[in-house]
């Protein structure tokens, strides 16, 4: 495959919700300072990908790596806290803190990060002018930006990000592809998933397809027919 | 009355509500965070009381009187806090994934321990703490002497409510508490220790009821009664602020303890040409508030609407109808125990035995109707067997009505309880469900208790004998069993039938349920209402059975046994409560009359169910029948 090194190793994931099982038999990697995309339609799994990868769901895996480190039984905030930031699919800010309380929530305390609030608002201009604003009164675009700054303070190595352009407004969502190919460019490294291909097009060296909990396909993101959504990317592949 | 003793009142009731407002404030903190109701909040007040009573005195000859009156209300505090700290480590920590009424049973039955545990450091007696130094005299005001200790407490509610807002809007521990009230995955996600946090909100909650029972000591004695009228009190405080609201906690306690406080102040007041003595309505004013409040603001003045549960977390397992095993085994022990009255020459002691499981198998199982099918723990549930016991009673000696006319009496006095009750109770959900059945059997003893003229009092109601042909033990006992096999019976018709259908739709899906048309709330009320009928039955019987009747038959304790029972048996299937009933008198009887300690006992017999057996002696055989 590439020669970059791998940031991110995962064989053998299963993932359970209650009795239900949700993933079996996962197996993907991304590498330092690649954006690797996770696809497929509505209830394939993407979501719980990611929760399994932050402990929020119970899992089981042969080998779950970051960095090197077994994360497969560290429970969420040590996830965390070894450079994961999770931005989940509904944003999930804190709707009665300010923009600024929900940043400093993200900081390690004792912890330098790179990411001062000047850094962060180099990088999202628009929350500069929101500092004093309550989360639950931003609108989606708003609470997109301040969920990817909230995680970026904790000075992750790898995003993970669910769904990041949903139900934020076109304009926007060019502002976040230029936000997160910044970020790319200074070494960061990605786990995207995404219905709306625009996006991962933009950012994403390689995509894998899931369907129902399992990986079905895997490859360069040029591979992925250009335009098309995944639902018609999976019919095309069967 | 005059405006002079109002205003005597009115600074007295605000030194309580500042009390009561400790208390509700660090329920509401907690409950914010982990998400559990901790039903031995008031016995952290009840430990803050009694450790500074004991610690003032005893440090004031080191470091002089002030200093060891203020240091003893201090330590007590950091002392209570740790103690928090401690049982969120080693039990709380183990249940926060549990069904929300095992996590309620758990902290009772630490009540149920810390009450047994303070029995036994510090003895029955009431203990009279030091007075304030400096504080103890009076201040003129408006010609009245007011007591400058109750103007430093008054005073103290709102410095503790501020101090509280600095906390939670200024501090990284205060927005993390903000944070994790709303959605803690979220926190962890960020990195954040939750365990940690947890173990310091449960510490700092805690701390805050230490601090509030510690400032009472110049006030009032510790006495072994605080732990449960104060958990009551803060449940309706809670309840008419709004959970989750501190300042609405402020509100509530104000509101609620300047209530009692004018009825206290307005005394005897003619109404109409009868005397009423104001005074001893302070309960009923209580309640009153409370009704108010709800049917205005069904969240409280300023909680928020709680998302209605759309789907709950675990399928229940549907009721299954007997076969012909079960019918035959049914019926087997119905002959056996029939026949008890039979062997009663010999052993006299079966008979008496067997009527008190007979009763506490109805009571079991009313409950269960409500908890099971109807999936509404009811902490309050010994509040109808109470209403049923002295409606009986009352009836039988003051009334002088034959014993069936008595009996249907006490019956009669449970329905309308329940009815009046549960309109209020079935609009609410889960703990808070819990917290108002539990303030509203708080009120009903209350009002047994002070009520002497009716009720007897402290004391009771004596010679409740039956008459001919129930007067001989066998009479009763059949007579007993007859009405414990018509109401186990009635049940299981209710359940099986359309109403139960529709009872178990509200259950799983309240949302759902509505929009096939099921009118969610009347199904409740109504489902309520029977429980509360049978379970009146139980407690008429009970009253026939003993020749008399007390408060205790309200007791929280007397809810809680019921809780005990549904649970050692399993929630989801008739026989469950009714081999739990079983059981748990059989315990009862044999083992916690030989100790003083019962309490404890049973602490520790509760907290092992919910730890080892989560779904009860019944699920447990069932599980076992089905692995083989």
């Amino acid at each position: 495959m590439r020669s970059v090194p791998t940031l991110l190793d995962i064989e053998g994931l299963a993932a359970w919700y209650g009795e239900a099982q949700i993933l079996f038999d996962l197996s993907f990697t991304v590498g330092r300072g690649e954006a690797v995309a996770l696809v497929g339609r509505n209830g394939a799994g993407k979501s719980t990908t990611m929760k399994a990868l932050m402990g929020l769901v119970r899992r089981r895996a042969r080998r779950m790596a970051f960095a090197g480190r077994d994360i497969a039984a560290l429970p969420t905030h040590e996830v965390a806290r070894l450079g994961i930031g999770y931005v989940p699919e509904d944003r999930r800010i804190f709707t009665d803190l300010t923009v600024a309380e929900n940043l400093d929530l993200g900081r390690r305390p004792g912890a330098a990060s790179l990411w001062t609030d000047a850094a962060i608002f180099e990088l999202f201009p628009h929350l500069a002018g929101l500092r004093a604003r309550a989360g639950g009164s931003m609108s989606g675009g708003e609470q997109q930006m301040l969920a990817v700054a909230r995680s970026l303070v904790g000075n992750p190595e790898l995003l993970i990000l669910d769904e990041p352009s949903e139900g934020v407004a076109p304009i926007i969502v060019e502002q976040m592809i230029g936000a997160l190919l910044r970020l790319k460019a200074s070494g960061m490294s990605f786990l995207i998933s995404e219905q709306n291909s625009l996006l991962c097009e933009a950012i994403c060296n390689r995509a894998y397809v899931m369907e129902q909990g399992e990986m079905r396909w895997q490859g360069g993101i040029d591979a992925l027919p250009a335009g098309s959504d995944s639902v018609g990317l999976f019919t095309k592949l069967k | 009355m005059s405006l002079d003793s109002l205003l005597f009142q009115a600074v007295n009731g605000l030194a309580s509500a500042s009390g009561l407002f400790l208390v509700a404030a660090g329920l509401s903190i907690i409950f914010g965070v982990t998400r559990i109701v901790n039903m031995a909040h008031g016995s952290f007040y009840m430990l803050g009381l009694y450790l500074a009573v004991t610690l003032a005195p005893a440090l004031s000859p080191w470091i002089g009187g002030a200093a060891g009156f203020w240091g003893g209300i201090l330590v007590a505090t950091l002392a209570v806090a740790l103690l928090g700290a401690l049982v969120e480590m080693v039990l709380l920590r183990r249940l926060y994934r549990a069904p929300e009424l095992y996590q309620l049973l758990a902290t009772f039955a630490l009540l149920l321990v810390i009450s047994d545990a303070v029995l036994f450091l510090w003895g029955p007696e009431d203990i009279l703490g030091p007075r304030a130094p400096g504080l103890s005299g009076a201040v003129d005001l408006l010609g009245r002497r007011l007591p400058q200790y109750d103007l430093f407490l008054a005073l103290a509610g709102p410095a503790v409510l501020l101090g509280l807002h600095l906390l939670l809007r200024r501090t990284r521990f205060g927005r993390l508490i903000r944070a994790a009230t709303q959605d803690r995955e979220m926190v962890a996600a960020l990195g954040i220790n939750e365990a940690l946090l947890f173990t310091a909100v449960f510490a700092l909650g805690a701390g805050v009821a230490g601090l509030g029972g510690a400032l009472q000591m110049a006030r009032e004695p510790a006495n072994l009664a605080i732990d449960l009228s104060v958990l009551g009190d803060a449940f309706v405080v809670v309840v008419v602020g709004g959970m989750g609201s501190i300042s609405g906690a402020y509100l509530a306690a104000v509101l609620v303890a300047e209530v009692k406080a004018l009825c206290t102040a307005l005394g005897v007041v003619d109404i109409a040409g009868y005397a009423f003595n104001m005074s001893r309505l302070t309960l009923v004013a209580e309640f009153l508030v409370m009704a108010l409040v709800l049917i205005l603001r069904p969240h409280g003045l300023f909680g928020r609407p709680q998302p209605p549960a759309t789907t709950r977390a675990r399928a229940e397992p549907a009721p299954a109808p007997l076969g012909r095993r079960g019918a035959v085994l049914v019926l087997v022990a119905v002959a056996l125990f029939a026949a008890v009255p039979l062997i009663g020459q010999f052993f006299a002691y079966a008979p008496v035995l067997a009527l008190d499981m007979v009763i506490a198998a109805l009571f079991a199982a009313s409950l269960h109707f409500i908890m099971g099918p109807g999936g509404m723990a009811s902490f309050g549930h010994a509040a109808y067997f109470g209403l049923g016991a002295y409606g009986a009673a009352f009836a039988a000696t003051r009334l002088g009505a034959p014993t069936p006319l008595a009996f249907a009496m006490g019956i009669g006095t449970a329905a309308m309880g329940a009815t009046l009750f549960g309109w209020f109770c079935v609009r609410l959900e889960g703990v808070y469900f819990a917290m108002l059945t539990l303030a509203f059997a708080q009120i009903v003893w209350s009002i047994v208790y002070q009520w002497e003229e009716v009720t007897g009092g402290s004391n009771g109601m004596f010679g409740v004998w039956p008459q001919a042909p129930f007067d001989e033990p066998a009479g009763l006992y059949l007579a007993a069993l007859a009405v414990t096999l018509a109401g186990l019976f009635l049940i299981r018709r209710v359940v099986f039938a359309p109403f139960g259908f529709a009872l178990r739709a509200g259950r799983d899906s309240s949302l759902r349920a509505e929009a096939s048309g099921i009118p969610v709330a009347r199904v409740r009320w109504l489902a309520f209402a029977l429980a509360g009928t049978l379970c009146g039955a139980a407690g008429a019987l009970f009253a026939f059975a003993k020749g008399s009747i007390s408060p205790e038959a309200i007791s929280v304790g007397r809810s809680i046994d019921g809780l005990v029972m549904v649970l050692l048996g399993g929630v989801q299937s008739l026989m469950g409560p009714v081999l739990g009933a079983g059981g748990f008198t059989l315990l009862q009887d044999m083992v916690m009359r030989e100790t003083d300690y019962w309490r404890a006992l049973l602490g520790a017999v509760i907290l092992a169910v919910v730890l080892l057996f989560p779904s009860g002696i019944a699920g447990g055989l069932r599980r076992a029948g089905n692995a083989r």
